[in-house]
């Protein structure tokens, strides 16, 4: 029987490998959680991408919940995202707001005009300061802002029409049952 | 000859009239300065000129920049980092240093925004206790395996001692 021991333990690595592959597949392993969740979401004071004379600001933007969806026109991942934001976009019930994320405004303006404006508002964080407050570490990313300014959800990386419909969707469906 | 081979025989550049004043001068100093010049770029393109207000300060960025983890290329450091963002958030640490933050105020502000992950040595919290002392726990479960192995094989070799003298190569 002690002989048997170590297959016994071989068995429990190949397990123990085993599982980690399982798990590394699973899920996106370069995600770091946002410890920002469920906290009011970083005051931030940014001028409009159509309008740099007009800025808007986290209090400003008190009082409805709202999407905020970091872009900049030199990332793939965002190119990927677009299309499924100009079809999408209308229909999750709360305004998207694009944040142009260390990007010329003329190379996001021109990106927007080729592609297709899906945001009901751009704001603009040329230097990437304010991001850093987010914690954004790539684009494309979404925060969904509630009413009272806490941030309830964070997704990183594009949302895609699945994305949208198990998670985004339904934290949003959360949000109005809270807020009648 | 490195003279030649650095800034090559031009015809027109190498006409004596033509060539500007630092050009003429003969001497092999200029172009051993050029190459450490050269050389030197080569190395710093990942670490930007921070104005440090003193030697202390810069060892004190070096060191803390090293314990943080880069968010973009995630195996990397920010200290070695070239990705856009780690650049920033070199600055971001630059700068809490000049407001006279601590160290560990500029850890726990880039904690709150990009969570425990940020740090290469995790703090210890109930979550990550098994990361701390799992290692100990295995170290000691070998310990108590071989303890009463030996134990074991002890008092067998005591009991059959005219038999084998031990049960060499017949357990594990």
């Amino acid at each position: 029987m002690s002989r048997l021991i170590p297959f016994f333990g071989f068995l429990l690595l190949v397990a123990l490998f085993g599982f980690g592959i399982w798990w590394n597949t699973q899920h996106d392993q370069r995600e770091v959680p946002s410890p920002l969740i469920n906290k009011p979401a970083p005051a931030f004071v940014l001028p409009k991408l159509d309008d740099p004379a007009q800025t808007v600001s986290r209090d400003a933007m008190l009082g409805k919940p709202y999407l905020i969806n970091v872009f900049a026109s030199w990332c793939i991942a965002c190119g990927e995202e677009h299309p499924v934001l100009m079809t999408e976009g209308k229909t999750i019930g709360v305004p998207v707001v694009g944040y142009n994320y260390k990007d010329a405004p003329e190379d996001a303006k021109d990106w927007l005009a080729k592609h297709g404006n899906p945001y009901d508002m751009i704001i603009v964080d040329r230097e990437g300061r304010t991001a850093i407050d987010f914690g954004v570490y790539g684009a494309p990313e979404s925060f969904l802002v509630d009413g009272k300014g806490v941030i309830r959800y964070k997704r990183i990386g594009p949302l895609t029409p699945e994305v949208i419909a198990k998670e985004l969707k339904p934290a949003i469906a959360a949000l109005s049952k809270e807020q009648p | 000859m490195i003279r030649r081979l650095f800034v090559g025989a031009h015809p027109v550049r190498d006409n004596p009239t033509r060539r500007p004043a630092w050009r003429r001068a003969q001497g092999a100093l200029p172009q051993v300065l050029l190459l450490f010049l050269v050389a030197s770029i080569a190395f710093a393109q990942a670490i930007d000129p921070l104005p440090f207000k003193d030697h202390a300060q810069e060892v004190r960025f070096q060191s803390l920049t090293r314990e943080l983890r880069c968010l973009v290329c995630q195996n990397e450091n920010l200290a070695d980092s070239n990705a856009d963002l780690a650049r920033d958030l070199r600055h971001e640490v630059f700068n809490l240093m000049q407001q006279g933050k601590s160290d560990e105020e500029i850890k726990q502000y880039l904690v709150d925004r990009y969570s425990d992950f940020v740090l290469y040595d995790p703090p210890v919290k109930t979550s990550t206790l098994l990361l701390w002392f799992g290692p100990l726990v295995i170290l000691l479960a070998g310990a108590a395996v071989v303890v009463v192995t030996v134990r074991r094989r002890g008092r067998a070799a005591v009991t059959v001692t005219d038999d084998k003298p031990t049960d060499e190569g017949d357990d594990w």
